[in-house]
């Protein structure tokens, strides 16, 4: 039990340290595919000190719930990734709550998030808001549908009993999960605020949605909030890891596997977070109205994956 | 679940020819739906293959070697050219909006895996799941075909439908004989070229390849 402890502390330490690494390593491929020169791998970690270190201005007519969405955004975030299997599988934390409520620990951030830009009261905050709502309520039916074809290929939707079907029994292909993968890279393109639905480093105010939200954080505040975004990206890369690619996740208790776990998050997040600047290099940025057909075509996706696990596996 | 390997992989290809179905529907560009269809006959083609290596059916190496020439070589190096010749290159919105038409499709493939389920029941072949799959992507294609008012779109669906017709023959019979196949390979071909100088007659006469025009030519 105790090694269990053990080991869940410091995968959710893991994961709340490592992200703004792959939010650099992200940033970084992005930049070679653009050809610029690019920045380096440790600069989110640079941007978190200085936020840090700077002083926090704050409006004279916000609510204590401006100063607090922050620190609520940031531990939702590092409750999901506490939540996500890895490293190692079945951990004593994981059956706080199964993929349902995980997506439920999102959409609480999500909430916070946009009442505190509501909250100050300027234009570009509700608007930001308002467009975030937009966004999620498309996109959260269709990441349930991506978790609920899953669930039904391990009958559960545990995170621990699906990758244990997925990975340590019986190699098989699930045709289903190829539709539930699309789909989901969909939605995490979305929720992520990545390119064909959101630009993260936009300076055009009129087309941003999350960057329209955080306008008015600034210093600690403002790291929190980024750490935060670096974290749930983290977050669905492991999510994704662990539905699509959960091999070399260590099973219960086995210590020895650790090593093999470590290697392969390293290079999945590599090769993932290089695939993730592959497809924003080459998409373009849709127009906010072209979003939920974007999402839609998610969702179906989803609702498809299941009609295909009716037909072909059951 | 207890399927061999090579049925698995086949399984997936079928699911990969629905996804592309599917992609194909929401395609606005005629140069990408091109593209997806190549996608799709590449599809096709490879699991024709493994079907033929695994149940030792030699003659449908033959139909997956005239898949590969002609679906994926040869017809979309055609439409390319003839994209670039005729510069139709644009957006084109369908006539139904692509969220409606996506549902339509749902709805479409619920209807066509319903429909396949006591058909394939009495399929013989180890594929016969599939054939819901192949159903679903005919009627896709075929909704393709229904909501485009371009000539060139129209006629991808129509190959598209072709690919279904044919992946739905592997599926429940292993294919059709290979003199048929051959004989329906040259009638797609001939079409396609046939289709190929209609276009280039149907924009000298209006202008565009919008068919919407073509209404005007009815008697009163």
């Amino acid at each position: 039990m105790s090694t269990g402890i053990f080991l869940q502390i410091a995968q959710t330490l893991a994961a709340i340290l490592l992200a703004p690494l792959l939010m650099g390593w992200v940033n970084q491929c992005r930049a070679w595919l653009q050809g610029r020169s690019a920045p380096p791998l440790t600069q989110p970690y640079r941007t978190l000190r200085k936020l840090f270190h700077k002083d926090a201005v704050i409006a004279h007519d916000t609510s204590p719930l401006f100063r607090f969405a922050p620190y609520m955004i940031f531990a939702c975030m590092a409750l999901a990734a506490g939540l996500v299997p890895t490293l190692a599988n079945d951990l004593p934390f994981s059956p706080a709550a199964d993929v349902i409520a995980l997506v439920g620990v999102f959409a609480l951030a999500r909430v916070f998030l946009a009442l505190a830009a509501m909250d100050i009261g300027t234009s570009f905050g509700t608007l930001g808001a308002r467009r975030e709502m937009l966004i999620s309520f498309l996109a959260e039916p269709a990441l349930l549908m991506v978790f609920f074809t899953a669930s039904l290929i391990s009958q559960s939707t545990e995170l621990p009993v699906i990758v244990e079907t997925l990975a340590h029994r019986e190699f098989a292909i699930f045709p289903s999960l190829a539709f539930a993968a699309v789909a989901f890279w969909m939605v995490s393109v979305a929720e992520n605020a990545r390119i064909p639905v959101d630009n993260p480093t936009t300076h055009l105010e009129l087309t941003m949605i999350h960057e329209a939200m955080i306008l008015e954080y600034s210093a600690r505040h403002l790291a929190l909030i980024e750490w935060a975004v670096a974290l749930k990206l983290f977050t669905y890369s492991t999510l994704g890891i662990a539905l699509f690619l959960p091999w070399g996740i260590a099973p219960r208790g086995d210590l020895s596997a650790l090593p093999l776990a470590v290697l392969a998050l390293v290079v999945k997040m590599a090769v993932g977070g290089a695939a993730l600047s592959l497809l924003e290099a080459v998409s373009a940025k849709v127009r906010l109205f072209r979003a939920p057909e974007f999402l839609g075509t998610a969702f179906l996706l989803g609702v498809l994956g299941m009609l295909i696990h009716f037909l072909l596996e059951v | 679940m207890s399927l061999t390997y090579h049925l698995q992989v086949v399984n997936l290809l079928a699911a990969l020819l629905l996804l592309i179905s599917f992609a194909m529907l929401s395609q606005r560009r005629i140069v990408g739906l091109v593209t997806l269809f190549a996608w799709q006959g590449a599809a096709l083609s490879l699991s024709t293959a493994i079907v033929a290596w695994s149940t030792g059916q030699h003659h449908l190496y033959y139909s997956a070697a005239l898949t590969l020439i002609l679906k994926v070589i040869a017809m979309p190096w055609f439409f390319y050219r003839l994209v670039r010749k005729l510069d139709v290159d644009r957006d084109v919105e369908p006539m139904i909006n692509i969220p409606t038409t996506m549902l339509i499709g749902i709805a479409l493939v619920i209807f066509a895996f319903n429909l396949a389920m006591p058909i394939s029941q009495m399929a013989g072949t180890v594929t016969r799941s599939t054939l819901g799959i192949a159903l679903a992507s005919v009627l896709l294609a075929f909704l393709m075909m229904i909501t485009r008012s371009k000539a060139i779109p129209q006629v991808i669906g129509f190959l598209a439908m072709e690919n279904g017709l044919f992946f739905a023959a592997t599926s429940a019979t292993y294919g059709m004989p290979l003199v048929v196949e051959m004989g329906v390979a040259l009638d797609v071909l001939v079409g396609v070229f046939v289709l190929g100088i209609f276009f280039f007659q149907i924009r000298e006469t209006f202008d565009s390849l919008d068919l919407k025009h073509m209404e005007k030519l009815k008697e009163r």
